[in-house]
């Protein structure tokens, strides 16, 4: 395939390295952080640990919209699910997440509720026209990526004075959420190791690279924007360690074959007329964020499920012994989870972050256990 | 749930649709998102809509980098090998 085949060429990737191993300092430490759970996925996908010498460390970000959403936000979809009238859309990943008392809505839906897995949200428009006498809601949950194809079908929805047609919101934004790891107490004991961030590939196609300039000026933290390619996250690791050997501190982009400093303005500008900043929502991990996320806008008020339904806040129960928010906030890894691999499994998810191929627990149990005994190895002899 | 993928229109139908090569098989993608489409272009596919162009300038430039980086590869190789055959010869 053109623009992937290219971009994962074994011998370059091994060239790449070669420089990382050539220009690293031995003498210190670099802390990355691929913010975006599509990053960690390629990263173990195609073993860059293994390829990086034992002083750079990657750090896996929140970057994963399923891991993420809390649990209190699913409970309430379930209860969506539960009403005689509704035919609750969403993506595939979503059915597969525990919720409160470990109820899922693959489980909901086995109770004989009528939960559908879209491919495309334009899809949940067809299934409204085909069910006239039903409610349709469309769970709909992501980043900056996944927000104008929401966007549309709202607009879509409007245009066709759909009735019987609601979306649940769930969008959330990818700065703030880089803000909120930069403010954790962790942060701010200094207990989170963090020197740079490797910057989201498609999020950033949509935004644009300005929404990060503030980390290099408020934080003192380069970010790279990198592709979803493994040559793509090797190249942005080089370019992030040069700017910490020479002591430079901004915003650059790896990923210039899709990224510009403004963006999708299109696409933004949709975004914009759509939706509203909620004042804060709740993440999973990093708690309640100011400005974190987005709301249906007045004039798509009637296509609100929130308003529909008159949902109130759910605030859901976790379990106890799952790791996911510490690991969402950068300070634990899935192996210091005592449930990761039996009986935590994709096949048999405790948590969110083993549910979506996004999910750190679930990019190490299906790719990580060689380069991650490795990296445990090193440690150990540190 | 973030996967996108990289398709080449094979067709426009109108302003908001077109026809992509998905792993050889002709699907129609929204492109309500993306202005000035020509067929040939190549778009970033999301859930069934196009987000984005692709530079093919801006990839081509990418790569030469890591040519580059390649070939620098190589001269280290290079220099290894002639080093461990003049220990050799030393021995
Ligand atoms: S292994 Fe399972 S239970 Fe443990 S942190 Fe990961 S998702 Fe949660």
């Amino acid at each position: 395939m053109k623009y992937v085949d290219e971009f994962r060429d074994g011998d370059k990737a091994r060239a790449i390295a070669g420089q990382i191993r050539q220009e690293a300092d031995p003498a210190r430490t670099y802390n990355l952080m691929e913010f975006c759970g599509g990053h960690t996925h390629a990263i173990f996908r195609y073993g860059i640990p293994g390829l990086l010498p034992p002083n750079v460390k990657l750090i896996h970000g929140p970057g994963c919209p399923v891991c993420v959403l809390p649990i209190g936000r699913l409970d309430m979809a379930v209860e969506l699910a539960r009403r005689p009238d509704v035919i609750l859309c969403t993506y595939g990943d979503m059915l597969r997440v525990p919720g409160s008392g470990r109820v899922s809505l693959m489980k909901v839906r086995a109770e004989g509720t009528d939960v559908r897995m879209l491919y495309s949200p334009a899809d949940a428009i067809t299934i409204a026209q085909q069910n006239p006498d039903k409610q349709v809601v469309f769970f709909a949950i992501g980043f900056e990526t996944t927000t104008p194809p929401t966007a549309l079908v709202l607009e879509q929805a409007k245009k066709l004075n759909l009735t019987n047609f609601s979306v649940f919101c769930n969008h959330v934004l990818t700065p703030a959420a880089m803000h909120a790891i930069l403010n954790t107490p962790e942060a701010d004991s200094g207990a989170l190791m963090l020197d740079g961030f490797i910057g989201p590939a498609h999020v950033s196609t949509v935004i644009g690279s300005a929404p990060y300039e503030p980390f290099p000026e408020q934080y003192g933290k380069p970010v790279v924007i990198a592709g979803f390619e493994p040559l793509d996250v090797l190249q942005a690791i080089l370019m992030l360690i040069r700017q910490l050997n020479e002591g430079r501190c901004e915003v650059e982009n790896e990923f210039t074959r899709a990224v510009t400093r403004e963006g999708n303005a299109k696409a933004k500008a949709l975004v914009e007329r759509v939706f509203e900043r909620r004042e804060s929502f709740e993440w999973r991990g990093l708690g309640a964020i100011p400005h974190s996320a987005l709301c249906i806008a007045p004039a798509y008020a009637a296509f609100d499920a929130e308003k529909r339904f008159g949902l109130e806040q759910l605030h859901g129960r976790e379990n106890k012994a799952c790791e996911c928010p510490s690991i969402l906030r950068g300070v634990k890894n899935p192996r210091d989870c005592s449930l990761f691999g039996d009986p935590c499994t994709p096949d048999n998810p405790l948590g969110s972050c083993m549910v979506s191929s996004e999910g750190a627990c679930a990019a190490y149990y299906s790719y990580g256990r060689f380069s991650d005994s490795r990296i445990a190895v090193e440690e150990v002899n540190v | 749930m973030c996967l996108a993928i990289p398709v080449r229109i094979e067709a426009l139908i109108d302003d908001e649709r077109a026809l992509a090569d998905i792993g050889g098989l002709r699907k129609e993608i929204n492109t309500a998102l993306v202005e000035n489409l020509k067929v040939g272009d190549y778009v970033i596919l999301h859930v069934g809509y196009a987000l984005n162009k692709l530079d093919p300038e801006e990839a081509a430039r990418t790569l030469a980098l890591f040519e580059e980086l390649g070939q620098l590869q190589a001269a280290r190789d290079a220099a290894l090998e002639e080093g461990e055959l003049s220990m050799e010869g030393k021995a």
